[in-house]
Protein backbone atom coordinates (compact mmCIF):
# COMPACT_ATOMS: atom_id res chain seq x y z
CA UNK A 1 0.00 0.00 0.00
CA UNK A 2 1.05 3.49 -0.73
CA UNK A 3 2.10 5.81 1.94
CA UNK A 4 3.63 9.44 2.30
CA UNK A 5 6.35 11.10 4.28
CA UNK A 6 5.42 14.65 5.14
CA UNK A 7 9.30 16.45 5.64
CA UNK A 8 8.62 19.48 7.66
CA UNK A 9 11.38 22.47 8.33
CA UNK A 10 10.96 24.46 11.16
CA UNK A 11 12.71 27.09 13.06
CA UNK A 12 13.98 24.99 15.55
CA UNK A 13 14.00 21.49 14.10
CA UNK A 14 12.95 19.20 11.05
CA UNK A 15 10.49 16.87 11.75
CA UNK A 16 9.00 14.21 9.68
CA UNK A 17 5.32 12.64 9.54
CA UNK A 18 4.00 9.59 8.17
CA UNK A 19 1.01 8.02 7.60
CA UNK A 20 -0.32 5.34 5.33
CA UNK A 21 -2.08 6.25 1.87
CA UNK A 22 -5.60 6.66 3.97
CA UNK A 23 -3.45 10.04 5.30
CA UNK A 24 -5.84 10.13 8.25
CA UNK A 25 -3.31 8.47 11.06
CA UNK A 26 -0.10 10.07 11.34
CA UNK A 27 3.26 9.15 12.90
CA UNK A 28 5.63 12.11 14.21
CA UNK A 29 9.48 12.07 14.49
CA UNK A 30 11.55 14.72 15.66
CA UNK A 31 12.74 17.22 16.44
CA UNK A 32 15.58 16.14 14.27
CA UNK A 33 18.24 19.22 14.42
CA UNK A 34 16.49 20.24 17.47
CA UNK A 35 17.61 23.91 18.00
CA UNK A 36 18.61 24.51 14.86
CA UNK A 37 16.35 26.68 11.84
CA UNK A 38 15.92 24.04 8.88
CA UNK A 39 14.88 25.92 5.99
CA UNK A 40 14.22 23.15 3.92
CA UNK A 41 14.61 19.39 3.62
CA UNK A 42 13.59 17.16 0.72
CA UNK A 43 14.07 13.80 -1.37
CA UNK A 44 15.04 12.59 -4.38
CA UNK A 45 13.03 11.81 -6.66
CA UNK A 46 15.34 8.73 -7.79
CA UNK A 47 15.73 7.94 -4.12
CA UNK A 48 13.15 8.09 -1.65
CA UNK A 49 15.58 7.10 1.35
CA UNK A 50 18.09 10.09 0.33
CA UNK A 51 17.10 12.92 1.97
CA UNK A 52 18.94 16.42 2.18
CA UNK A 53 18.29 18.84 4.99
CA UNK A 54 19.37 22.45 4.81
CA UNK A 55 20.25 22.88 8.99
CA UNK A 56 21.07 26.95 9.95
CA UNK A 57 21.78 29.05 13.31
CA UNK A 58 22.48 32.42 13.46
CA UNK A 59 25.35 31.51 15.99
CA UNK A 60 27.01 28.66 13.98
CA UNK A 61 26.07 28.92 10.84
CA UNK A 62 25.05 26.20 7.83
CA UNK A 63 25.24 22.85 8.26
CA UNK A 64 23.65 20.21 5.43
CA UNK A 65 22.37 17.10 6.61
CA UNK A 66 21.62 13.85 4.32
CA UNK A 67 20.18 10.23 5.31
CA UNK A 68 20.29 7.66 2.79
CA UNK A 69 17.16 6.07 5.01
CA UNK A 70 14.37 8.04 4.58
CA UNK A 71 15.15 10.31 7.78
CA UNK A 72 16.02 6.95 10.38
CA UNK A 73 20.10 8.31 10.24
CA UNK A 74 21.33 11.50 8.57
CA UNK A 75 25.31 12.44 7.93
CA UNK A 76 26.50 15.16 8.01
CA UNK A 77 27.98 16.62 4.45
CA UNK A 78 29.57 19.44 3.06
CA UNK A 79 28.95 23.05 4.50
CA UNK A 80 31.19 24.81 2.40
CA UNK A 81 29.85 27.42 -0.16
CA UNK A 82 32.05 29.62 -1.68
CA UNK A 83 30.91 31.85 -4.47
CA UNK A 84 33.15 31.77 -7.88
CA UNK A 85 35.25 34.26 -8.85
CA UNK A 86 35.88 37.68 -8.12
CA UNK A 87 31.89 38.49 -6.14
CA UNK A 88 30.50 41.87 -6.69
CA UNK A 89 28.23 44.29 -5.37
CA UNK A 90 24.36 43.74 -5.28
CA UNK A 91 21.89 46.34 -4.12
CA UNK A 92 21.61 46.61 -0.20
CA UNK A 93 18.20 47.72 1.03
CA UNK A 94 18.94 51.47 1.32
CA UNK A 95 20.24 51.22 -2.40
CA UNK A 96 23.59 51.34 -2.02
CA UNK A 97 25.97 48.47 -3.55
CA UNK A 98 26.79 45.62 -1.20
CA UNK A 99 29.04 42.64 -1.43
CA UNK A 100 27.81 38.90 -1.66
CA UNK A 101 27.87 37.22 1.34
CA UNK A 102 27.05 33.71 2.22
CA UNK A 103 24.05 33.62 4.80
CA UNK A 104 22.20 30.33 4.49
CA UNK A 105 20.76 27.32 1.94
CA UNK A 106 17.03 28.17 1.38
CA UNK A 107 16.44 25.51 -0.62
CA UNK A 108 17.63 22.08 -1.65
CA UNK A 109 16.36 20.69 -4.97
CA UNK A 110 17.25 17.01 -5.27
CA UNK A 111 17.86 15.92 -9.10
CA UNK A 112 15.37 14.63 -11.04
CA UNK A 113 17.49 11.12 -11.77
CA UNK A 114 20.65 11.12 -9.85
CA UNK A 115 20.34 11.14 -6.03
CA UNK A 116 23.99 12.35 -5.72
CA UNK A 117 22.99 15.43 -7.74
CA UNK A 118 21.62 18.37 -5.55
CA UNK A 119 21.01 22.01 -5.95
CA UNK A 120 20.74 24.90 -3.10
CA UNK A 121 19.29 28.02 -3.84
CA UNK A 122 21.46 30.45 -1.40
CA UNK A 123 20.87 33.38 0.31
CA UNK A 124 22.87 35.94 -1.29
CA UNK A 125 21.32 35.02 -4.21
CA UNK A 126 23.15 32.19 -5.61
CA UNK A 127 22.45 28.65 -7.55
CA UNK A 128 25.40 26.17 -6.18
CA UNK A 129 25.11 22.04 -7.23
CA UNK A 130 26.59 19.31 -5.63
CA UNK A 131 27.23 15.74 -7.75
CA UNK A 132 28.71 13.61 -4.44
CA UNK A 133 25.96 13.94 -2.91
CA UNK A 134 26.72 17.38 -0.83
CA UNK A 135 29.80 16.73 0.24
CA UNK A 136 31.26 19.49 -1.96
CA UNK A 137 29.76 22.25 -3.71
CA UNK A 138 30.11 24.35 -6.95
CA UNK A 139 28.31 27.45 -7.82
CA UNK A 140 27.29 27.89 -11.12
CA UNK A 141 28.21 31.48 -11.32
CA UNK A 142 26.39 32.49 -14.88
CA UNK A 143 23.55 33.66 -12.84
CA UNK A 144 24.63 35.81 -10.31
CA UNK A 145 27.07 37.02 -13.14
CA UNK A 146 24.30 38.28 -15.17
CA UNK A 147 24.62 41.94 -15.52
CA UNK A 148 21.76 42.79 -13.59
CA UNK A 149 23.18 41.08 -11.02
CA UNK A 150 24.50 44.63 -9.48
CA UNK A 151 20.61 45.49 -9.23
CA UNK A 152 19.09 42.80 -7.39
CA UNK A 153 17.85 43.86 -4.37
CA UNK A 154 16.88 42.08 -0.82
CA UNK A 155 13.54 41.47 -0.20
CA UNK A 156 12.13 41.72 3.29
CA UNK A 157 13.98 37.54 4.03
CA UNK A 158 17.12 38.48 2.26
CA UNK A 159 18.46 37.86 -1.42
CA UNK A 160 17.42 34.91 -0.83
CA UNK A 161 17.17 32.43 -4.07
CA UNK A 162 14.62 30.02 -2.90
CA UNK A 163 12.93 28.09 -5.97
CA UNK A 164 14.44 25.58 -8.40
CA UNK A 165 12.67 24.40 -11.08
CA UNK A 166 14.33 21.27 -12.80
CA UNK A 167 12.21 20.25 -16.28
CA UNK A 168 11.92 16.30 -17.40
CA UNK A 169 11.12 16.99 -20.50
CA UNK A 170 13.81 19.45 -21.26
CA UNK A 171 16.56 18.16 -19.14
CA UNK A 172 18.88 21.23 -19.94
CA UNK A 173 16.03 23.66 -18.87
CA UNK A 174 15.67 25.59 -15.41
CA UNK A 175 13.94 28.30 -13.45
CA UNK A 176 15.13 29.88 -10.50
CA UNK A 177 13.19 32.71 -8.50
CA UNK A 178 14.90 35.33 -6.29
CA UNK A 179 13.25 37.81 -3.96
CA UNK A 180 13.83 40.55 -4.86
CA UNK A 181 15.14 40.13 -8.51
CA UNK A 182 12.86 38.09 -10.21
CA UNK A 183 12.55 34.85 -12.03
CA UNK A 184 15.22 33.66 -14.31
CA UNK A 185 15.80 30.79 -16.94
CA UNK A 186 18.77 28.53 -18.16
CA UNK A 187 19.06 26.53 -21.36
CA UNK A 188 22.17 25.18 -21.24
CA UNK A 189 21.65 23.29 -17.64
CA UNK A 190 22.34 26.08 -15.92
CA UNK A 191 25.61 27.84 -17.59
CA UNK A 192 24.18 30.96 -19.05
CA UNK A 193 20.45 32.53 -17.17
CA UNK A 194 18.19 35.00 -18.36
CA UNK A 195 15.39 37.06 -16.29
CA UNK A 196 12.13 36.41 -17.34
CA UNK A 197 9.62 38.83 -15.79
CA UNK A 198 7.88 40.28 -18.72
CA UNK A 199 4.57 40.97 -17.76
CA UNK A 200 4.92 41.38 -14.22
CA UNK A 201 4.10 44.88 -12.57
CA UNK A 202 5.20 45.81 -9.28
CA UNK A 203 4.70 49.36 -7.76
CA UNK A 204 6.95 48.71 -4.96
CA UNK A 205 10.02 49.51 -7.68
CA UNK A 206 10.55 52.82 -9.44
CA UNK A 207 10.28 50.96 -13.27
CA UNK A 208 7.16 48.94 -12.39
CA UNK A 209 8.11 46.78 -15.19
CA UNK A 210 11.34 46.64 -14.67
CA UNK A 211 13.64 43.53 -16.96
CA UNK A 212 14.53 42.73 -12.94
CA UNK A 213 13.55 43.69 -9.19
CA UNK A 214 10.05 42.19 -8.75
CA UNK A 215 9.61 40.44 -5.38
CA UNK A 216 8.94 36.65 -6.65
CA UNK A 217 7.57 34.53 -4.01
CA UNK A 218 7.59 31.33 -5.08
CA UNK A 219 7.10 29.65 -8.63
CA UNK A 220 5.17 26.19 -9.38
CA UNK A 221 5.15 24.53 -12.69
CA UNK A 222 3.40 21.01 -13.45
CA UNK A 223 5.66 18.20 -14.71
CA UNK A 224 3.48 17.47 -17.52
CA UNK A 225 3.51 21.09 -19.02
CA UNK A 226 6.53 22.49 -18.04
CA UNK A 227 5.86 25.25 -20.25
CA UNK A 228 2.97 26.57 -18.08
CA UNK A 229 4.14 28.12 -14.63
CA UNK A 230 2.41 29.63 -12.14
CA UNK A 231 3.61 32.68 -9.96
CA UNK A 232 2.95 34.04 -6.46
CA UNK A 233 4.22 37.27 -6.93
CA UNK A 234 4.62 39.57 -3.59
CA UNK A 235 1.51 40.94 -4.87
CA UNK A 236 -0.62 39.25 -7.50
CA UNK A 237 -0.84 35.86 -8.71
CA UNK A 238 0.63 35.13 -12.50
CA UNK A 239 0.91 32.30 -15.40
CA UNK A 240 2.91 32.40 -17.83
CA UNK A 241 2.05 29.72 -20.89
CA UNK A 242 5.73 30.23 -22.92
CA UNK A 243 7.65 29.05 -20.63
CA UNK A 244 8.41 32.36 -18.88
CA UNK A 245 8.70 34.82 -21.82
CA UNK A 246 5.52 36.64 -20.65
CA UNK A 247 3.25 36.26 -17.63
CA UNK A 248 -0.50 37.52 -17.43
CA UNK A 249 -2.05 37.86 -14.31
CA UNK A 250 -4.32 35.39 -12.85
CA UNK A 251 -5.30 36.59 -8.93
CA UNK A 252 -9.10 37.16 -10.56
CA UNK A 253 -11.69 36.77 -7.42
CA UNK A 254 -8.88 36.61 -5.01
CA UNK A 255 -9.35 38.23 -1.62
CA UNK A 256 -5.86 39.58 -2.23
CA UNK A 257 -3.55 38.82 -4.26
CA UNK A 258 -0.51 38.82 -2.14
CA UNK A 259 1.10 35.36 -0.71
CA UNK A 260 3.77 33.37 -0.45
CA UNK A 261 3.49 29.36 -1.98
CA UNK A 262 1.97 28.39 -5.16
CA UNK A 263 1.01 24.87 -5.96
CA UNK A 264 -0.32 22.68 -8.67
CA UNK A 265 -2.39 19.64 -8.40
CA UNK A 266 -1.09 16.11 -8.99
CA UNK A 267 -3.17 15.08 -11.27
CA UNK A 268 -4.96 18.65 -12.28
CA UNK A 269 -2.06 20.43 -14.29
CA UNK A 270 -4.84 23.19 -14.46
CA UNK A 271 -5.91 23.70 -10.85
CA UNK A 272 -3.72 25.44 -8.45
CA UNK A 273 -3.66 26.37 -4.70
CA UNK A 274 -2.57 29.90 -2.75
CA UNK A 275 -3.18 30.98 0.49
CA UNK A 276 -3.92 34.54 0.44
CA UNK A 277 -2.52 36.25 3.11
CA UNK A 278 -3.95 40.48 3.70
CA UNK A 279 -1.17 42.47 3.15
CA UNK A 280 2.78 42.87 2.65
CA UNK A 281 2.97 44.47 6.02
CA UNK A 282 0.10 41.96 7.73
CA UNK A 283 1.49 38.47 6.93
CA UNK A 284 -1.87 36.87 7.97
CA UNK A 285 -5.25 35.38 6.45
CA UNK A 286 -8.17 38.20 5.85
CA UNK A 287 -10.72 38.58 8.35
CA UNK A 288 -8.72 35.86 10.87
CA UNK A 289 -9.98 33.20 8.16
CA UNK A 290 -7.22 30.23 7.01
CA UNK A 291 -8.70 29.66 3.69
CA UNK A 292 -7.21 28.36 0.85
CA UNK A 293 -8.05 29.13 -2.70
CA UNK A 294 -8.18 26.53 -5.41
CA UNK A 295 -8.66 27.31 -9.25
CA UNK A 296 -9.47 24.74 -11.80
CA UNK A 297 -9.23 27.11 -14.15
CA UNK A 298 -5.44 27.44 -14.11
CA UNK A 299 -6.23 30.77 -12.26
CA UNK A 300 -8.53 33.65 -12.80
CA UNK A 301 -12.01 31.80 -11.14
CA UNK A 302 -10.94 31.08 -7.88
CA UNK A 303 -13.10 28.85 -4.80
CA UNK A 304 -12.44 29.33 -1.27
CA UNK A 305 -11.61 26.08 0.65
CA UNK A 306 -12.35 26.47 4.41
CA UNK A 307 -13.68 23.03 5.59
CA UNK A 308 -11.99 21.78 8.38
CA UNK A 309 -9.47 24.89 8.86
CA UNK A 310 -10.10 27.51 11.80
CA UNK A 311 -12.69 30.17 10.23
CA UNK A 312 -12.35 33.36 12.97
CA UNK A 313 -9.33 34.66 15.46
CA UNK A 314 -7.01 33.15 12.78
CA UNK A 315 -3.44 35.35 12.37
CA UNK A 316 -0.95 32.68 11.16
CA UNK A 317 1.10 33.16 7.63
CA UNK A 318 2.14 30.43 5.62
CA UNK A 319 5.57 30.59 4.43
CA UNK A 320 6.64 30.30 0.51
CA UNK A 321 8.15 26.70 0.78
CA UNK A 322 5.35 25.29 2.78
CA UNK A 323 2.94 23.85 0.88
CA UNK A 324 3.37 20.92 -1.19
CA UNK A 325 1.06 17.85 -2.43
CA UNK A 326 1.18 14.32 -3.24
CA UNK A 327 0.64 12.25 -5.66
CA UNK A 328 -1.75 9.53 -4.65
CA UNK A 329 -5.70 9.77 -6.08
CA UNK A 330 -6.80 11.64 -4.71
CA UNK A 331 -4.24 14.21 -4.55
CA UNK A 332 -2.81 15.20 -1.37
CA UNK A 333 -2.47 19.00 -0.44
CA UNK A 334 -0.24 19.96 2.67
CA UNK A 335 0.64 23.19 3.97
CA UNK A 336 2.39 24.72 7.49
CA UNK A 337 1.70 27.83 9.05
CA UNK A 338 4.01 30.39 11.10
CA UNK A 339 2.06 28.83 14.35
CA UNK A 340 2.97 25.48 14.11
CA UNK A 341 0.84 23.69 12.85
CA UNK A 342 0.74 21.54 9.50
CA UNK A 343 -2.77 20.95 7.90
CA UNK A 344 -3.21 17.98 5.25
CA UNK A 345 -6.02 17.44 3.07
CA UNK A 346 -6.27 13.85 1.23
CA UNK A 347 -9.22 15.29 -1.14
CA UNK A 348 -7.34 17.88 -3.21
CA UNK A 349 -8.60 20.53 -0.63
CA UNK A 350 -12.33 19.68 0.14
CA UNK A 351 -11.75 19.08 3.81
CA UNK A 352 -8.25 19.71 5.90
CA UNK A 353 -7.28 18.46 8.97
CA UNK A 354 -3.96 19.24 11.14
CA UNK A 355 -1.67 16.62 11.54
CA UNK A 356 0.35 18.48 14.09
CA UNK A 357 -1.23 21.91 16.22
CA UNK A 358 2.37 22.83 17.60
CA UNK A 359 5.62 22.77 16.36
CA UNK A 360 7.51 25.83 16.19
CA UNK A 361 7.22 27.81 13.12
CA UNK A 362 6.93 25.76 9.61
CA UNK A 363 9.42 26.97 7.36
CA UNK A 364 8.99 24.57 4.56
CA UNK A 365 6.88 20.93 3.53
CA UNK A 366 7.40 18.61 1.27
CA UNK A 367 6.42 15.57 0.97
CA UNK A 368 7.02 12.01 -0.81
CA UNK A 369 4.53 9.46 -2.60
CA UNK A 370 5.84 6.27 -1.53
CA UNK A 371 5.04 2.85 -2.60
CA UNK B 1 46.78 19.70 25.60
CA UNK B 2 44.53 22.23 25.56
CA UNK B 3 41.01 21.70 27.19
CA UNK B 4 38.01 22.95 24.78
CA UNK B 5 34.81 23.16 25.73
CA UNK B 6 32.42 23.25 23.36
CA UNK B 7 28.94 24.78 22.98
CA UNK B 8 25.84 21.63 23.24
CA UNK B 9 24.81 22.02 19.49
CA UNK B 10 28.37 21.84 18.22
CA UNK B 11 29.05 18.90 20.27
CA UNK B 12 26.04 17.03 19.02
CA UNK B 13 27.35 18.27 15.45
CA UNK B 14 30.81 16.57 16.27
CA UNK B 15 29.60 13.83 18.03
CA UNK B 16 31.88 14.13 21.32
CA UNK B 17 30.36 14.25 24.92
CA UNK B 18 32.40 16.68 27.62
CA UNK B 19 35.55 18.42 26.61
CA UNK B 20 37.80 17.86 23.77
CA UNK B 21 41.21 18.36 23.87
CA UNK B 22 43.36 19.50 21.06
CA UNK B 23 47.65 19.59 21.22
CA UNK B 24 49.26 22.81 19.66
CA UNK B 25 52.41 24.05 18.86
CA UNK B 26 53.71 26.82 21.19
CA UNK B 27 52.91 29.62 21.16
CA UNK B 28 49.58 28.44 21.61
CA UNK B 29 46.70 31.26 19.91
CA UNK B 30 43.29 31.11 18.88
CA UNK B 31 44.25 30.07 15.48
CA UNK B 32 46.24 27.11 16.17
CA UNK B 33 43.57 25.97 19.27
CA UNK B 34 40.45 26.62 16.31
CA UNK B 35 43.07 25.17 13.04
CA UNK B 36 43.35 21.91 15.16
CA UNK B 37 39.56 21.44 16.20
CA UNK B 38 38.59 21.82 12.69
CA UNK B 39 41.28 19.22 12.02
CA UNK B 40 39.90 16.57 14.47
CA UNK B 41 36.24 17.83 13.94
CA UNK B 42 36.02 18.64 10.24
CA UNK B 43 32.15 19.29 10.86
CA UNK B 44 33.09 22.03 12.82
CA UNK B 45 34.59 24.14 9.87
CA UNK B 46 32.36 26.71 9.20
CA UNK B 47 30.41 27.12 12.26
CA UNK B 48 32.32 29.01 14.77
CA UNK B 49 34.70 30.70 11.87
CA UNK B 50 33.61 32.01 8.68
CA UNK B 51 34.68 29.77 5.91
CA UNK B 52 35.79 32.49 3.37
CA UNK B 53 37.06 35.16 6.02
CA UNK B 54 38.17 32.57 9.22
CA UNK B 55 36.74 35.68 11.19
CA UNK B 56 34.57 34.78 14.16
CA UNK B 57 31.22 34.49 13.66
CA UNK B 58 29.23 37.39 15.12
CA UNK B 59 27.13 35.14 17.81
CA UNK B 60 30.58 32.92 18.61
CA UNK B 61 32.40 34.09 21.34
CA UNK B 62 35.50 32.92 23.15
CA UNK B 63 36.13 32.92 26.74
CA UNK B 64 38.75 31.73 29.17
CA UNK B 65 39.95 32.33 32.53
CA UNK B 66 36.60 34.49 33.06
CA UNK B 67 38.11 36.72 30.46
CA UNK B 68 36.14 37.63 27.13
CA UNK B 69 38.86 36.56 24.66
CA UNK B 70 36.78 37.09 22.14
CA UNK B 71 38.07 40.45 20.51
CA UNK B 72 41.68 39.75 20.71
CA UNK B 73 43.31 39.04 17.41
CA UNK B 74 43.83 35.54 16.57
CA UNK B 75 47.29 35.24 17.19
CA UNK B 76 47.43 36.44 20.29
CA UNK B 77 48.96 34.04 22.72
CA UNK B 78 46.40 32.09 25.16
CA UNK B 79 46.51 32.15 29.06
CA UNK B 80 49.14 30.37 30.90
CA UNK B 81 45.98 28.66 32.30
CA UNK B 82 44.75 27.68 29.09
CA UNK B 83 48.11 26.17 27.66
CA UNK B 84 48.82 24.25 31.07
CA UNK B 85 45.46 22.87 30.78
CA UNK B 86 44.72 24.41 33.93
CA UNK B 87 41.54 26.10 32.77
CA UNK B 88 39.55 25.30 29.42
CA UNK B 89 39.14 27.20 26.40
CA UNK B 90 35.30 28.02 26.19
CA UNK B 91 33.36 28.33 22.62
CA UNK B 92 30.08 29.82 23.54
CA UNK B 93 26.81 30.60 21.54
CA UNK B 94 26.45 34.19 22.27
CA UNK B 95 23.32 35.42 24.49
CA UNK B 96 21.95 37.05 21.62
CA UNK B 97 22.64 34.43 19.16
CA UNK B 98 19.27 31.84 17.84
Amino acid sequence: MSSVRVLVGTRKGAFLLTADGKRARWEVSGPHFGGWEIYHLKGSPADPNRLYASQSSGWFGQVVQRSSDGGKTWETVGNKFEYDGVTGTHQWYDGTPHPWEFKRAWHLEPSLDDPDTVYAGIEDAALFRSSDGGQTWQELPGLREHTSGPKWQPGAGGLCLHTILLDRANPGRMFVAISAAGAFRSDDGGNSWRPINKGLRSAQIPDQDAEVGHCVHRIAMHPSRPEVLFMQKHWDVMRSDNGGESWREVSGNLPTDFGFPIDVHAHEPETIYVVPIKSDSEHYPPDGKLRVYRSRTGGDQWEALSRGLPQSDCYVNVLRDAMAVDSLDSCGVYFGTTGGQVYASPDAGETWAPIVRDLPPVLSVEVQTLS
Amino acid sequence: MIRVILPQHLRILAQVDGEVAVRVAEPATQRKVLDALEASYPVLRGTIRDQATQRRRSFVRFFACEQDLSHETPDTPLPEAVVKGDEPFLVVGAMAGG
